[in-house]
């Protein structure tokens, strides 16, 4: 079956939007995505009928708002596939979440001499956390690099492994400039081989493929809810029971004691122990409601609609004269028969600049990325300063990337003052006519 | 007015006064250029200048670096302001007295594409003046 994306774009109030008379072309999903009526309803009629403070009060409304924020905790657990649901804990963001499992595993778990391998894919938010503990605890860290054509060097992260007194492998599940996915489930086998844990960054990962805990058996993972059709202020972290046991609160607050004295305290058991503080209720309850939304379509369509969407972004955009996608494209296959790339791709174009290309296409209503895209080991590792990144959502359609080739045409005329022709002199001939689906 | 005027990318395209600059180590002990680099956190963008003096007056201002077209056009035309003018005037230029001379409408998102040759001839004078060097908060404010 299709995905009946007519139907899909009328959910998102956003997407009539009109800029400057044009229609939207929000191609900036990685960043966030579109919020749909049922997320904004969810939230409205929680605050408007519900509101209260969570696990905090004996009247009715406070029962009703702790259902609601722990009934969220389920949904996301079932999302999942979690075993039990102490093992979600909400935080503000995927940001929070990976500095959460930094700061309390991470600080208990890891001592000077100790091992954490990184990628070069990584994130900004999945590196800092653990350069800090570098700085804190001497620990050391270990990026795995990868090839030409943006695959993660499966060798080297074996060689690392192999070396020994590796405690974690801290992995983005998704590449949020090149699209890629690292084969998670192999390398956490093979880290667990090796004695180390296994944390995934699934920022990106959690939109455009499903995710079971517990047949990845990963440790850790982190996602934010904004990035899923949800609101922002509110973030997952994902940790195995076992673990989450055994760590200390980061924050310390209301909500996560069992007794405290003018000495010392007892911290409440998972998760309460790690949400200190009012949580963000309306927030959970927008999240669960964004799960309960992309849930009445099959993962396998999702998947469909997004891999012919990206491929078509993809042929469109080499079909441009001196642009160049970051990473191997046209989409090819990559070993243990992965989907070669899901989500966005990033590309640079002659030597113009990703902020005055994205301000132009901007104008016309096209919404892309422009910068480093928090990447930047990756993007040196790449060569280049900044890139332009499209990225898509169930809601985007061909036509949206259609108008592309004609509006980057404009930005190079206006900052070059040369028009394609001149400029497919000085590059590769491009014959190809826009190919349209539907 | 339009961000891109041909003013603008007519600087872009053709940028006055940028040249590589010598590196630290050749340039030796006090008697080279004041050279100062500043970048925007933002984007990465980073430009480097290289003020030469004579008598108090700024004899040479050229600059390299990477950026926007914004970013390369207002650091082209400030070089062009610059050249002649003492010490003290770049002391007095303001923000605003910048987003004159560039002459099109800056909007927020790009104040600091803007502002960063500005925020690095600043920060060049200050470096010369062993006083410490301007938060980017400073310069646009
Ligand atoms: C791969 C990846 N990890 C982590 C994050 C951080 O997410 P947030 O800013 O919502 O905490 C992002 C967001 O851009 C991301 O793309």
């Amino acid at each position: 079956m299709s995905l009946p994306i007519a139907k899909i774009r009328q959910a998102f109030p956003i997407l009539r939007r009109l800029i400057d008379g044009h229609p939207l072309a929000y191609l900036d999903n990685a960043a966030t995505t579109q919020k749909p009526d049922g997320v904004l309803d969810a939230m409205n009629a929680y605050y408007r009928t519900q509101n209260a403070n969570a696990h905090r009060g004996m009247h009715p409304l406070a029962e009703e708002a702790t259902d609601a924020y722990e009934g969220a905790r389920g949904v996301v657990q079932k999302f999942l596939h979690a075993c039990h649901s102490e093992e979600i804990i909400f935080t503000k963001s995927c940001t929070e979440a990976i500095n959460l499992a930094a700061k309390s595993w991470g600080r208990t778990n890891l001592h000077p001499g100790d091992r954490v391998i990184l990628t070069i894919l990584e994130h900004h938010s999945n590196i800092i956390p653990w350069i800090q503990l570098k700085e804190e605890r001497g620990i050391e860290l270990q990026w795995v690099d990868i090839d030409d054509d943006g695959n993660l060097r499966f060798d080297r992260l074996e060689r690392f492994l192999h070396e020994g007194n590796a405690k974690l492998v801290a992995i983005t599940g998704q590449s949020n400039v090149l699209g890629m996915q690292p084969p998670l489930q192999e390398i956490i086998g093979r880290s667990h081989a090796a004695g180390a844990r296994v944390l995934v960054d699934a920022a990106q990962l959690v939109a455009h493929h499903p995710i079971d805990v517990q047949k990845l058996d990963c440790d850790f993972l982190a996602f934010s809810g904004h990035k899923l059709y949800g609101p922002t202020g509110i973030g997952v972290l994902y940790g195995k029971r076992e673990f989450l046991e055994h760590m200390p609160p980061m924050l310390g607050g209301g909500g996560m004691v069992q007794n405290v004295t003018e000495e010392s305290f007892i911290p409440l058991d998972p998760p309460a122990r790690f949400e200190a503080g009012t949580p963000p209720i309306a927030e959970a309850v927008g999240l669960a409601a964004a799960i309960d939304w992309l849930s009445q379509f099959s993962w396998e369509d999702i998947i469909h609609h997004e891999q012919q969407l990206l491929v078509h972004a993809g042929v469109v955009l080499s079909s441009i004269p001196n642009l160049t996608i970051l990473g191997r494209f046209p989409l090819q296959p990559t070993p243990y028969n992965l989907p070669p790339r899901t989500g966005c791709l990033s590309f640079t174009l002659d030597n113009l600049h990703p902020h005055d290309l994205t301000e132009i296409l901007g104008r016309e209503g096209i919404c892309l990325r422009a910068g480093h895209h928090c990447a930047e080991p990756l993007h040196r590792r790449l060569g280049f300063a900044a890139s332009t990144r499209l990225s898509i959502a169930l809601y985007n359609t061909p036509e949206e990337i259609n108008r592309l080739p004609a509006a980057i045409e404009r930005a190079r005329e206006i900052l070059t003052g040369k028009t394609a022709d001149s400029a497919r002199a000085h590059g590769r001939v491009a014959n190809y006519k826009l190919q349209t689906t539907h | 007015m339009d961000l891109y005027a041909e003013n603008i990318l007519d600087h872009y395209r053709n940028p006055r006064g940028k040249s590589p600059l010598l590196p630290q180590r050749e340039r030796g002990q006090g008697r080279g250029p004041i050279q100062h680099t500043e970048s925007n956190p933002a984007c990465g963008d980073e430009i480097t200048v290289g003020i030469s003096l004579q008598n108090d007056h700024i004899s040479e201002i050229c600059w390299d670096g990477t950026g926007c077209a914004i970013s390369q056009a207002a650091m082209s035309m400030l070089s062009e302001e610059l050249e002649g003018k003492t010490l003290e005037d770049i002391d007095h230029l303001t923000k605003d007295s910048l987003l004159a001379l560039l002459g099109v409408p800056i909007g927020p998102r790009r104040l600091k594409c803007a502002l960063l040759g500005l925020h690095a001839c600043k920060n060049a004078l200050c470096q010369f003046q062993k006083i410490p060097l301007r938060s980017w908060s400073e310069t646009v404010a």
